[in-house]
């Protein structure tokens, strides 16, 4: 038997090194990663508060982050491929059109 | 100490290893596969919480599915090393007391939480047939929803990734 805690406590270590390695990360394609890292952090809490309350709803909701990040991974990826294309750098401190 | 623990302990140290794993490599495709380990550890984890279908879709959509996408573009652009670059200031700004909340959260939940009622194992059983119910019956409009999103999206990824000049082209 394992408490809900430990699963929630988890949850939040991957969701924060997933926000770490969005903050710290250089390259396009590892902080993509960490946005994914992120997603599966927050699914593990779906699943657990799905297990603690007896609501089968949040293991339907987890299939629904799911579909989201699988549309996102297609569409960012595409995104970096464009951009790779334009820039020829995956670095995003290189990609500064935007910057002032 | 339970099996259960043990189990849960085992599969946490793998997710927890992968993670700071992800963060420690430079090289993406070491990235890319510590969150295959994270995310094939946390399926085992979805299986201790009893959901068994989330478990299975959790290995063949999240590690085989979308991680295949991300190693095929890490190799097509051929991403090498990661280049030492000087950490921006947001990123400390951010990060640091971001990284002191969440540590203060996590300890905070564990603490006032620690008494709460154990998650056995099989307590709720993800049966396919009742998450069948639930997701045809009770979830049918969201379900219906994303299934344009997931058209939107394909269509995005094809126009997105498509060479410029062949849009040109077909646009003179």
């Amino acid at each position: 038997m394992v408490p809900l805690s430990y699963y929630l406590v988890l949850s939040g270590f991957l969701f924060a090194c997933g926000v770490i390695g969005f903050l710290i990360k250089r390259n396009i394609i590892t902080i993509f990663m960490s946005i994914e890292l992120m997603l599966n952090g927050v699914n593990l809490s779906f699943v657990a508060f799905a297990a603690h309350w007896h609501a089968l709803a949040g293991q339907v909701f987890v299939f629904f982050v799911m579909v989201v990040a699988a549309a996102e991974a297609a569409v960012g990826l595409a995104i970096i491929i464009a951009v790779y294309r334009t820039r020829e750098t995956l670095n995003v401190d290189q990609v500064n059109l935007l910057k002032l | 100490m339970s099996f259960h623990l043990i189990l849960f302990l085992a599969f946490g140290a793998v997710c927890v290893g992968g993670a700071v794993n992800l963060l420690a490599q430079r090289h993406p495709i070491n990235s890319a596969l510590s969150l295959i380990a994270v995310m094939a550890a946390l399926a085992g984890e979805y299986l201790l919480l009893g959901a068994e279908f989330v478990a299975a879709v959790q290995v063949i959509v999240y590690a085989g599915a979308v991680m295949v996408l991300f190693v095929f573009v890490i190799m097509l652009l051929n991403a090498g090393e990661e280049e030492e670059t000087k950490g921006s200031h947001v990123a400390f700004l951010l990060g640091v007391p971001g990284v002191l909340t969440g540590s203060v959260l996590t300890a905070w939940v564990m603490v006032r939480h620690s008494g709460t009622e154990a998650v056995a194992i099989g307590a709720l059983p993800g049966h396919p047939t009742d998450i069948a119910q639930l997701l045809f019956h009770d979830f049918l409009l969201p379900f219906e929803v994303t299934s344009v999103l997931i058209l939107i999206a394909i269509m995005g990824a094809v126009v997105l990734a498509s060479k410029p000049e062949a849009t040109a082209r077909k646009v003179d």
